[in-house]
């Protein structure tokens, strides 16, 4: 035990994973993983239901042994390591308080284990942080979902871990509280210093949060790093529609100009800049965000630095407040999504429209027709399961 | 419905009435003045409940059972808990087969329990007594306990226990300070209760019981020339102390709840 007390520094710690595999009977739920966040930041994991990031989190936390693959913690291999002798802590996506406990020796909990000597004072020091002290001697069962959330934080951070993990602990709170939450969370860790791994399906709480992100599709990682980055250059078809929407139109490079790859999707061309497509020649699909897009009701006059295409016909209107949603159906593309801010001018269901973009916002995407997306099997049933 | 209101509550009375006339009864006939056999009423007296252990067997008998009862109900709940969770926690050949087994005891008349067990000591050669009615009130508590404990073990959250190893519990420490404490409550309940099957267990100990004697027992055997009035204090002592537990725990733990609630 002395051995991992030593881990305990003040800071967060690198946390080094090297091409990590999880194979359960009859699936591979983690496949040949490999990423490093570096100490003091805040990294998101994020993907749909069943993509293999809680399994990634459990194989870092020590709850599941890798098949194979190293976990490093500060430089050290750990793979080898049990939950108990690792200096890792968990904020459970149920929460996980200890009911037959107060708030006060659930938060102490961890601090006793390691025989920290004022662990009682430390952990009325990491309740005030979570403005709880004076809730600290009641029960779990008395307190509300967000109270209970700040308590498994506060039993988590309140060990000072080289890495704390944090399984969707939002998941189960509702959007206002959630938002606030997420807010404090960040505060809490910039505060702290900790080496923070945030796993969410959640794409929104991701980029608000984390600085880092790796986009997690069937065992593997599509894409990582800053969320800008991400969404503004999505790698894959995957990335481009489970990290906001996009609007993707397959087809076939027929040639490239300087600084512009010429794609012929149907009889339509589009451009897209040579330095945002991951592909130059073949199939390739073309993509770009629908607030990009703008809509207008006559032609706009031919410019070499954007991309036209219409006429077409405006299917769906939604206002939103803030910004107005429509459904284009342009012949020979697909059925385009456009969100035009608020300018008072609302374009009706049925108009004729043209839609016009700067080429430079486009994107290439190799072409995946493999794009499903896993339908939702609850995290929660993988720790089920494996028992 | 006039006659509604009237009919449901000397229906309840009459019902509760039938349930406690054999109470009643023996906790009634301890204080008789009895000289050779406690059927009629003789008179008021306390000299049964001041000099109990006068009657010939009566408080060796007692304490018969009192040591089968609490020798068992330690093995019992013992095994049946670590049976109920390897049975709820882990996958392994036979679950299913250890599942069915443990219901055997709880559907086979005692009977025939009774009579296989004494067959089966005699066949092994082991002298009935103490021992052998220890372990058939083992065998058949084990069935009792695994069912009350194991509702108590599903009911768990695995994560709990998983949360203690993520928080620097080591294996041992998360049984002790975790799971057991959580599983407390089942335990209780389940050692309650073999307690009681034991302690008022007849037939499958009159079978193996050899020359010792059980309350019980005892109680048959002294029914054939006159119950002594000193089995009613006993039995009577019994039922009270029963009741003082009920009450002690309900209210013990009402008053738990109150504050709890006061708390929050």
């Amino acid at each position: 035990m002395s051995d991992s007390v030593n881990g305990f520094a003040q800071g967060g710690a690198d946390l080094e994973l090297v091409g990590v595999t999880k194979q359960f009977p009859g699936f591979t739920a983690v496949d040949n993983v490999s990423f490093t966040v570096p100490a003091g930041s805040f990294f998101a994991l994020l993907g749909p239901s069943g993509c293999g990031k809680t399994t990634t989190l459990r194989l870092i936390s020590g709850l599941e042994e890798p098949t194979s693959g190293k976990i490093l913690v500060g430089g050290k291999d750990v793979s080898n390591t049990k939950a108990h002798q690792r200096p890792i802590n968990t904020v459970f996506q149920s929460y996980a308080l200890f009911p037959h406990m107060t708030v006060l020796e659930n938060v102490a909990f961890g601090l006793k284990q390691r025989g920290v000597k004022d662990a009682i004072q430390l952990a009325h020091e990491a309740l005030a942080l979570v403005e709880l002290d004076h809730l600290a001697d009641r029960k779990p069962m008395q307190l509300s979902g967000g109270q209970q959330q700040r308590v498994a934080l506060a039993r988590a951070v309140v060990n000072r871990p080289a890495l704390l993990l944090l399984d969707e602990p939002l998941g189960a709170l509702d959007l206002k509280l959630r938002r606030q939450m997420q807010i404090e969370l960040k505060s809490i860790q910039s505060e702290v210093g900790l080496t923070f791994l945030h796993v969410t399906h959640d794409q929104e709480e991701a980029m608000t949060m984390a600085d880092t992100v790796a986009v997690m599709n069937k065992g593997k990682i599509e894409q990582m790093g800053p969320p800008a980055e991400l969404y503004e250059l999505p790698a894959t078809r995957f990335v481009a529609t489970f990290l906001g929407q996009s609007n993707l139109f397959d087809g076939v490079v027929s040639g490239t100009s300087g600084k512009v790859v010429r794609v012929a999707v149907g009889k339509l061309t589009l451009e897209v800049p040579t330095s945002r497509s991951k592909v130059t020649s073949g199939e390739i699909t073309v993509g770009v965000r629908p607030e990009k897009i703008e809509i207008s009701r006559s032609a706009p006059a031919a410019s070499a630095t954007r991309s036209v295409v219409g006429p077409g016909t405006v299917i769906d209107t939604s206002f939103t407040g803030v910004s107005t949603q429509y459904v284009v159906d342009v012949p020979g593309l697909n059925k385009l999504t456009v969100f035009e801010q608020n300018d008072g001018d609302i374009v009706a269901a049925g108009s004729k429209v043209w839609l016009s973009w700067a080429t430079e916002y486009s994107f290439g995407l190799p072409m995946d027709t493999d794009q499903f997306v896993e339908s939702d099997t609850t995290t929660r049933s993988l720790a089920v399961a494996k028992r | 419905m006039k006659l509604g209101k009237y009919l449901l509550p000397l229906y309840g009375i009459l019902a509760l009435i039938y349930l406690m006339v054999p109470i009643v009864y023996t906790i009634a006939f301890s204080f008789n003045d009895s000289n050779r056999t406690n059927i009629i009423w003789n008179g008021f007296t306390l000299n049964n409940w001041l000099n109990v252990c006068d009657a010939q067997g009566v408080c060796e008998a007692f304490g018969n059972s009192i040591v089968i009862a609490i020798a068992s109900t330690v093995f019992a709940t013992v095994l049946g808990t670590a049976i109920s969770i390897a049975l709820v926690r882990y996958k392994f050949k036979g679950r299913a087969a250890t599942t069915l087994l443990l219901f055997m005891p709880m559907a086979t008349p005692e009977v025939v329990l009774g009579a296989g067990l004494a067959a089966q000591f005699l066949n092994a050669g082991v002298p009935k007594g103490m021992l052998t009615v220890i372990l058939a009130h083992i065998m058949f508590s084990i069935s009792f306990v695994v069912v009350t404990v194991r509702a108590r073990v599903a009911g768990i959250d695995p994560r709990l226990e998983e949360a203690g190893r993520d928080l620097y519990a080591k294996p041992s420490q998360v049984w002790w300070k975790i799971t057991f404490p959580l599983l407390m409550p089942g335990i209780v309940s389940a050692a309650l209760l073999a307690f009681a099957l034991s302690f008022d267990d007849f037939i499958i100990t009159n079978f193996n019981r050899g020359p010792v004697n059980t309350l019980p027992s005892f109680i048959y055997t002294a029914a054939a020339r006159g119950i002594p009035a000193e089995a009613n204090v006993l039995a009577s002592a019994v039922f009270i102390l029963a009741i003082l537990a009920v009450v002690i725990t309900q209210v013990g733990g009402e008053i738990n709840r109150r504050r709890l609630k006061a708390s929050a």
